[in-house]
């Protein structure tokens, strides 16, 4: 095999260019009896690369709950994983990031990242039907920041757009940890028949393979190794590892495969995403033991003269490898001749589970289709782990070292201008949010994005979560609570929690305090979704968000984002955050507590970084939601909102600013009042009730377990607090909608 | 009445659209596909919205070379009604069916949020049967939807009451802060001289089904369904 692309001698220091470690090099050798030539290493280095092998990270990975009565594909067999919602339908859904990529070429960066999480949807049958996404960047007051900020939300816009799905939900935090890593996790879901799912597996000797949608380019080259090293001041080299998106060809691809998903011509279909071709034939192939022979001649590519290397490797977008049965190739042609898109075959099944790739009429690499995918001969590691020293001391944090500022009226002033409280209003409105006319939440503000199912009588809820302030002071408690939060936010709008896919956001695994802190977050992840019998669908890992800054190693936040879909059996008691009449009474719903802990107002007010996680109890807040759940289904409460960033005044404003609302309410003596007001202790919920049914709901809070106190009442058009005015609604609400705008056009 | 709703590649209200007429409103739809040239015996044409052929060049100027774009200025000309929501109304713009243009936003982002809308006057059947004084709410989605003219079509479209809604605030006012994209007197829609062709960048569609808690956009289609079948 010197052939084509193989003239290079390749040498274990060969492999460590590619990023392969001497041990693995070692192992190709043994599992192939022979050095690898250039071309069988470069496949090697990207499927045994941490994107797509979680070679780090698969050990603690299946620690977590995968099976639930609802089930249909668990986490790791299919492209996303697949729950049944009833009714013969399923929902596919799925979290992803695009970290890497969106911090050197935001725009690109996060577009691509839209692209490859709806592919992920539709290659299974599924027509996606709501997006989400989950954003962090640095330092707001920071060029790059913005720069960034802009990119990536037109990104993300320009793609969705123009695919036509809408974004139902998201988040948008800042701090300086994610100044050079910004972090861009997409998630897509959609809904298919449950008995049509389309399987990512290849099997039938003879039958063929076929290379689907765009042509191949140069573009997105050992993208998946460079999304598994840190970010240097080399990292702008790797500019052609980011990928270029076409959301046209996106569109044409989505539409062509779900026709095809309605006939039977297939055996399988898979996404070209990290790792392209090498990806899509060895993980197809590798499920069943069956091989396939790949003409890379037949590709369709971009430009002349590409080497066997660069077909096989690149991440040129919107491509799918589909598996046809014998025969049927007319019918599959005749899709993609419909929707002008490129349907080459480029080989066909064999026996014995190798893949052999040819280009120029030579073998150019012959490898066993097993020994490179997770679950078969990809490496697996345990890694070292060490409490670092800062989770102790943020322990000793005591409230009485923070004075209660004389003025809590600028306190709130401020935070409802913080970028991280502020209204996403400037982010939310450049996406599509309501192509498709399934979006419920348009004109009823729910803490979850609620999706129709038109037809029936259930919708479906989903939200995204992640307060990486909280896992990164104590990651194990930090990432219940996201679990935690994300099921708060949909029993709040009427919904029960059923599954959950996560994107874990971490810095560099070899670093033992970093793997301390994934290891910590997937223990809290276990407990919370063992709680709430939500489970692990799939999602995905990325590593090595850090880089140097000050000749230090900086790892961002611990970001395990939680991304949790949960089914509205009745659709017609969907409940919203907002207040709605004037007179109604306005419970709290959980316990106050004297903490500030890890709020942002300790730490943006007081610029005090030092806390642990704020006050969380699994059992409480799972007996919360449980009685939350009861209130809503016997319609006892007109507006429920979740107590999150900012604490119970915060969420009072949200809750008015629907309406132009006002509320009356008073605070508790046996707190302090900037604890009382801001702090962020869990399982918090605020409920608006109105003054007919408030008998009924005081019964039925007292025969429960759960904590409730009377604030005030829904009021007049201004914030009073201890008969204190805070200003009117409309003042704030212009504030609070205009504050992240000012700070990034400013 | 029979309508059709054409897909291009890379419309994406299409199916909204046809849920719409044929779910709510309970007409016969019949879906019209972009290489088609041959309107299936559709009496009322739309052209949805989305990103026809990506929208890479202009929006809109793909479309207009489309075989069954022949078959729909055919049908405009010889007095068969046509609606284009968004994407639709560039590309009836760029066919010449409509006067003026699309530009892109004045702020020069996409946007997308609920707006309000009010019919201009009621000398056509899409506004005939609305108020002239009621907001109507009805979201946008867009980043090429500033309508301009020159100042000669404008007398001449106010002249014959071809403007048939402008962006207004809830209460009906027409005025700088009601305009979300800089289009030239806010206009948000208009149509031909014959008035038998309406454009409007809007989406009534989504605006249409109770469940999502907002119907403005049906009492459009409602009235000018109304107004038609009258007249037939």
């Amino acid at each position: 095999m010197e052939t084509v692309g193989n003239q290079t001698e390749v040498t274990v220091e060969t492999a460590k260019e590619l990023g392969l470690l001497p041990e693995e090099f070692e192992q190709i050798k043994t599992i192939l009896g022979r050095t690898p030539n250039f071309t069988e290493l470069s496949i090697y280095s990207v499927m045994w690369s941490e994107h797509c092998s979680y070679k780090n990270s698969i050990k603690w990975l299946k620690t977590l709950p995968k099976e639930g009565p609802h089930m249909l594909a668990e986490a790791g067999e299919e492209n996303a994983g697949l729950v049944d919602i009833g009714d013969g339908l399923a929902c596919a859904f799925k979290i992803e990031s695009h970290n890497h990529p969106s911090a050197l070429e935001p725009y690109q960066g996060a577009a691509t990242g839209v692209g490859g999480i709806n592919r992920d949807i539709f290659t299974m049958g599924a027509r996606p039907v709501a997006q989400l996404n989950s954003l962090r960047f640095g330092d707001i007051s920071l060029d790059r920041t913005k720069w960034l900020v802009k990119g990536v939300v037109k990104g993300i816009g320009d793609y969705g757009n123009s695919f036509g799905i809408p974004v139902v939900g998201g988040e948008v935090f800042f701090d300086e940890c994610y100044n050079t890593n910004p972090l861009v996790n997409a998630m897509s879901a959609g809904i298919m028949k449950a008995d049509k799912m389309i399987s990512a597996t290849s099997y039938g000797v003879g039958n063929p393979v076929y290379i689907v949608g765009s042509a191949t380019g140069k573009d997105g080259i050992h993208g998946a190794a460079f999304a598994s090293k840190d970010i240097t001041e080399d990292s702008m080299d790797d500019l052609p590892a980011v990928q270029v998106g076409d959301p046209f060809q996106e569109k044409l691809l989505l539409e062509a495969s779900l026709e095809l998903a309605e006939t039977d011509a297939i055996i399988g279909m898979q996404d070209m995403g990290a790792a392209g071709i090498t990806c899509s034939t060895s993980e197809m192939s590798g499920k069943e033991g069956f091989g396939m022979t790949i003409d890379l001649d037949k590709v369709p590519t971009r430009q002349a003269g590409m080497l066997p290397f660069e077909i096989l490797l690149s991440e040129s977008q919107e491509r799918m490898l589909v598996v046809v049965k014998k025969g049927r190739e007319a019918e599959v042609k005749a899709i993609f001749d419909k929707w002008d898109l490129n349907c080459e075959q480029i080989g066909e099944v064999t026996e014995g589970g190798r893949l052999e790739y040819y280009m120029g009429g030579e073998k150019v690499a012959d490898v066993p289709a097993e020994s490179l995918i997770l679950g078969g001969g990809a490496p697996i590691y345990e890694r070292e782990y060490r409490e670092p020293a800062y989770y102790k001391e943020y322990q000793k944090f005591n409230i009485d070292s923070i004075e209660e500022p004389k003025d809590l009226k600028s306190v709130a002033k401020y935070l409802w201008n913080h970028p991280n409280i502020a209204s996403k209003k400037w982010v939310m409105e450049q996406y599509d949010s309501m192509v498709g006319t399934v979006n419920m939440s348009t004109n009823k503000p729910t803490d979850a994005g609620i999706i129709n199912l038109k037809g029936l009588q259930k919708a479906l809820a989903f939200t995204v979560d992640c307060n990486a302030r909280y896992v990164h002071a104590d990651p194990e408690k930090g990432c219940s609570i996201a679990v935690a939060e994300a099921a708060r936010n949909i029993v709040c709008s009427g919904g029960e929690p059923s599954a959950i896919t996560n994107c874990l956001n971490f810095g560099n695994p070899y670093n033992p305090e970093v793997y301390w802190q994934f290891v910590g977050a997937i223990n809290g992840m276990r407990k919370a979704c063992e709680k709430f019998k939500t489970p692990v669908t799939g999602g995905n890992v990325s590593f090595y968000n850090q880089s140097m800054q000050n000749e230090k190693d900086v790892p961002v936040f611990p970001t395990p984002t939680i991304g949790m879909m949960g089914i509205v059996p009745d659709k017609t008691k969907v409940k919203t955050l907002a207040f709605q009449n004037e007179g109604d009474r306005i419970y709290l719903l959980g316990e106050a507590k004297n903490d500030i802990s890890s709020s942002e107002y300790l730490y943006a007010y007081h610029k005090m970084k030092e806390s642990p996680a704020p006050h969380f109890d699994l059992d409480e807040e799972f007996a919360l939601q449980s009685i939350l759940k009861g209130l809503i289904a016997e319609d006892l409460v007109v507006s429920a909102h979740d107590c999150a960033d900012g604490g119970l005044f915060i969420t009072l404003l949200e809750a008015a600013m629907p309406n132009n609302l006002g509320f009356e309410v008073n605070t508790d003596s046996d707190f302090r009042k900037d604890a009382y007001l801001f702090g962020e202790a869990q399982s918090r919920v605020v409920v608006s009730v109105s003054a007919k049914q408030e008998e009924q709901f005081v019964e039925a809070m007292a025969a429960s377990d759960v904590a409730f106190t009377l604030l005030g009442e829904v009021k007049g058009d201004s914030m009073l607090v201890d008969d204190e005015n805070y200003g009117k609604v409309s003042d704030a609400k212009a504030e609070f909608e205009s504050a992240l705008e000012n700070y990034l056009t400013k | 009445m029979k309508f059709g709703v054409i897909t291009f590649p890379g419309s994406n209200c299409d199916q909204d659209m046809i849920y719409v007429l044929e779910k709510i409103m309970g007409f016969e739809v019949v879906n019209l596909w972009h290489k088609d040239d041959d309107l299936q015996g559709a009496e009322f044409i739309i052209l949805p919205g989305g990103f026809s052929y990506g929208d890479y060049l202009r929006s809109g100027a793909i479309a207009n070379y489309s075989p069954i774009m022949k078959k729909v200025v055919e049908h405009a000309n010889n007095g068969g009604y046509v609606l284009g929501i968004c994407n639709g109304f560039q590309i009836l713009c760029e066919s010449k069916l409509l006067p003026g243009t699309l530009l892109h936003n004045n702020h020069q982002k996409f946007v997308c949020k609920n707006t309000y809308i009010k019919a201009d006057n009621n000398a056509s059947a899409i506004n005939q049967g609305l108020d002239t004084s009621e907001a109507l709410k009805i979201p946008i989605a867009h980043a090429e939807g500033r309508y301009f003219a020159t100042e000669e079509m404008l007398k001449e479209m106010n002249e014959n009451n071809q403007v048939i809604f402008r962006y207004c605030n809830e209460n009906g006012e027409v005025n700088a802060a009601s305009n979300p994209n800089g289009s030239l007197e806010n206009i948000a829609g208009v149509c031909n001289k014959n008035k038998n062709v309406f454009g409007m960048m809007p989406h009534p569609e989504r605006a249409a089904d109770m469940e999502l808690g907002n119907t403005d956009g049906l009492k459009i289609f409602e009235a000018m369904m109304n107004a038609i079948q009258a007249v037939v």
